[in-house]
């Protein structure tokens, strides 16, 4: 799960990380009262949306007066951002959060997430702060400090010292960085985080260390755990036909495409989009009906997929495991008998019951297209997609 | 032979009254060797009772002493998986499998970090178990597409080591052990852990390997496969069309940074001499051709 920058500060100061004063801002007059409340003379107006790069894409803005904080409120607020995190079509702003500007003298970058190979939480730095980081790993990956954490010790002072002189914070700021480093491995700890980034860290002119940004992911599996940070979900920013998904306990994320999937298993559901990418097609969704599927969850799985206009085919491959394949092949007469059926359908269904989930489609009278093995059900549907028979 | 479990394993289910330790120690229990195989269960609420016939006990060290099991299976819910796989470890098992999906991360990096040193493997967490057909079946497989042979499986998808599995079977093969080693980012036996076994069991001739984005796993095995596997391996990887930034289902099915991606990982398996299909349907019919 992811959040917003003003919500990633307000944990930052939980864990006594220094971050700029800020007021986050719903309106225009909001952004007024905001700017009014701080010091000034300079203000940073500063797009909330779930996605990097926002500088870059026009939504991060220095003011010099609270007029010029409400120009470009009015101008921000309610624009499409497009960044390079966002796809073409951008993503709406509706939040901003308004700060003190600050006396920037060096923009560093440090990042913490959980390396797979050590099975540990790793921090990394870099002397580039500012920059797409992933750009400097592809790049220069010899400029990525890194320290792997303990899960017993936490972050040593002696570690985040370490980082941070590699990445060029002066003797003088050291005790700063490092309370600044150490808090940020206890909020990434303590709240199930799955990326903590500070993007860029600033050194003051005069010798402060500042997180100018803050972007936090959560672990979903912990987020039980957690009721604090659910409460900071912001469903404007996610993808409606996912969030209708979740609530069915559906694993469902939305692709350009225009074959729809609905399969059992989330490496068969990808092996299938794989298979319909192979055969020319391209897939519409992922869609992993989990284990314990019924009538009605493959009726709302059919609805979601049918929801997206540009469906032109829906492609079912079940693996009947513990999952029977007569009950998913009830699941999908049902669906279509109540949701109609206006693409092509083609259904692939193998092991258990499977001959008794077979019957079900043919007696249902449905112009069900059926398929022996997966590779022949992509190339039926990528073929009904063209108004072709393979 | 096999690896990791046969006939004369002997299993304890930790989780064993929950609905989904229920039937799936059901179905085990009804499989090939399974009457014999799972001796005990754990509750610590209902101790001295038992779970059609099996015996449940407090703990886990009550159990391995009273029965005599060195393997555990563990069906219990997430926010208390991460403590059942720590009892099953201190009571020194040989194998704990966890099925158990959506163990927070953190959890299970304590976890392996309380592992270090001990004898405990683990395999799992959010997997399918381990079978070897017409043997042993511990986890969630359906048994009757499985047939004993000589073909060894490693996969971190459930539905795609079926997909596999039924492939083999097909082909008038059969498994000597299928392995699901989980979609979790952090986790226990890895595929090099299980190619590195299969290498080593007389009876198993060759392997198909399927891994998914995310992580190097995949990469690390493939270039131990390149100095020391002496037996043909084959290889599917999910997730080619996979955008980054996205979990794919399982926790671990992302590509993140620009890093993980199928491609990359079909590259170095290919470069390590691992035979890779692009097309999952057709994981049999290579299979065949590396046979001969």
């Amino acid at each position: 799960m992811k959040i917003h920058e003003y919500q990633g500060k307000e944990i930052f100061r939980r864990y006594g990380m220094a971050v700029p004063r800020g007021i986050p801002a719903f309106s225009v007059d909001d952004a007024v009262q905001a700017a009014q409340a701080l010091p000034g003379p300079v203000y940073v107006v500063k797009a909330q949306i779930h996605a990097g790069g926002r500088g870059k894409g026009g939504g991060v803005k220095l003011a010099r007066s609270i007029d010029e904080v409400r120009d470009l409120a009015g101008s921000i607020l309610g624009m499409q951002l497009v960044t390079h995190q966002t796809g073409p079509a951008g993503q709406k702003v509706r939040r901003l959060l308004i700060e003190e500007g600050a006396d920037i003298r060096k923009e560093l970058y440090v990042a913490m997430v959980v390396d797979r190979a050590t099975q540990r939480v790793v921090l990394m730095g870099s002397a580039e702060g500012g920059m797409d980081i992933e750009e400097v790993a592809a790049k220069t990956p010899e400029k990525i400090v890194r320290v792997t954490i303990d899960p017993a010790q936490g972050l040593t002072g002696a570690q985040a010292d370490d980082v941070a002189r590699r990445i060029g914070v002066p003797e003088a700021s050291l005790p700063q960085s490092r309370t600044m480093l150490q808090g940020l491995y206890r909020a990434f700890d303590e709240t199930d985080a799955s990326l903590a980034e500070i993007n860029p860290l600033v050194l003051t002119g005069d010798g402060r260390v500042i997180a100018l940004d803050a972007k936090l992911n959560f672990d979903a599996n912990a987020l039980f755990r957690h009721p604090d940070i659910v409460a900071m979900r912001d469903l404007d920013e996610e993808d409606p036909a996912e969030i209708q998904a979740s609530k069915f306990d559906l694993s469902y994320i939305s692709l350009d495409g225009d074959i729809g999937c609905l399969v059992n298993g989330a490496g068969l559901a990808m092996a299938t989009m794989d298979v319909i990418k192979l055969y020319g097609g391209s897939p519409a969704n992922f869609l992993d009906v989990g284990g314990g599927a019924t009538a009605e969850k493959v009726t709302e799985a059919f609805k979601i997929m049918l929801s997206n206009p540009g469906l032109k085919a829906i492609l079912v491959n079940i693996f009947g495991g513990i999952m029977k394949c007569d009950t998913i092949a009830e699941g999908i007469v049902a669906a279509v008998r109540a949701v109609g059926l206006e693409v092509p359908l083609v259904v692939r269904m193998k092991g258990t019951n499977e001959e008794l989930g077979k019957k079900i489609l043919a007696d249902s009278g449905l112009p069900i297209i059926t398929a022996d093995n997966m590779a022949q059900a992509a190339e039926r549907a990528v073929a009904a997609t063209r108004g072709t028979r393979p | 032979m096999s690896i990791l479990v046969d006939r004369n394993t002997r299993v304890i289910t930790q989780g064993i009254t929950g609905k989904t330790g229920q039937f799936h120690t059901r179905m085990c229990r009804d499989y090939a060797n399974g009457r014999a195989a799972f001796v005990a269960g754990v509750n610590p609420k209902k101790a001295g009772e038992d779970f059609e016939g099996i015996p449940i006990y407090a703990t886990v060290q009550e159990a391995k002493q009273a029965t005599g099991a060195t393997v555990s299976v563990i069906y219990v819910p997430p926010a208390g998986a991460a403590a059942a796989i720590d009892e099953a470890v201190d009571a020194e098992l040989d194998l704990v499998i966890c099925i158990t999906e959506g163990i927070p991360v953190r959890d299970m990096i304590r976890t392996r970090y309380r592992m270090q040193g001990r004898r405990t493997l683990l395999l799992g967490p959010n997997c399918p178990g381990v079978i070897t057909p017409e043997e042993i079946k511990i986890g969630i497989m359906p048994g009757h597409i499985h047939r004993k042979g000589r073909i060894g499986v490693v996969s971190r998808s459930g539905t795609l080591t079926y997909e596999a599995v039924g492939q083999i079977t097909e082909l008038g093969l059969g498994q000597s052990s299928a392995v699901g080693i989980g979609g979790d980012p952090v986790n226990g036996l890895k595929h090099i852990d299980v190619l590195k076994l299969f290498n080593d069991d007389p009876e198993t001739d060759a392997v198909v390997m399927i891994g998914e984005i995310g992580g190097n796993d995949e990469e690390t095995a493939a270039l131990w496969a390149r100095e020391h596997m002496r037996k043909p391996i084959v290889g599917f990887i999910a997730g080619v069309t996979a955008p980054p930034g996205k979990r794919m289902g399982h926790a671990g099915a992302i590509i993140s940074g620009g890093k993980g991606t199928a491609q990359e990982k079909l590259e170095v398996m290919e470069a390590s001499g691992i035979r890779v299909t692009r097309n999952p349907a057709e994981m049999g019919k290579l299979l065949a051709t590396v046979l001969k």
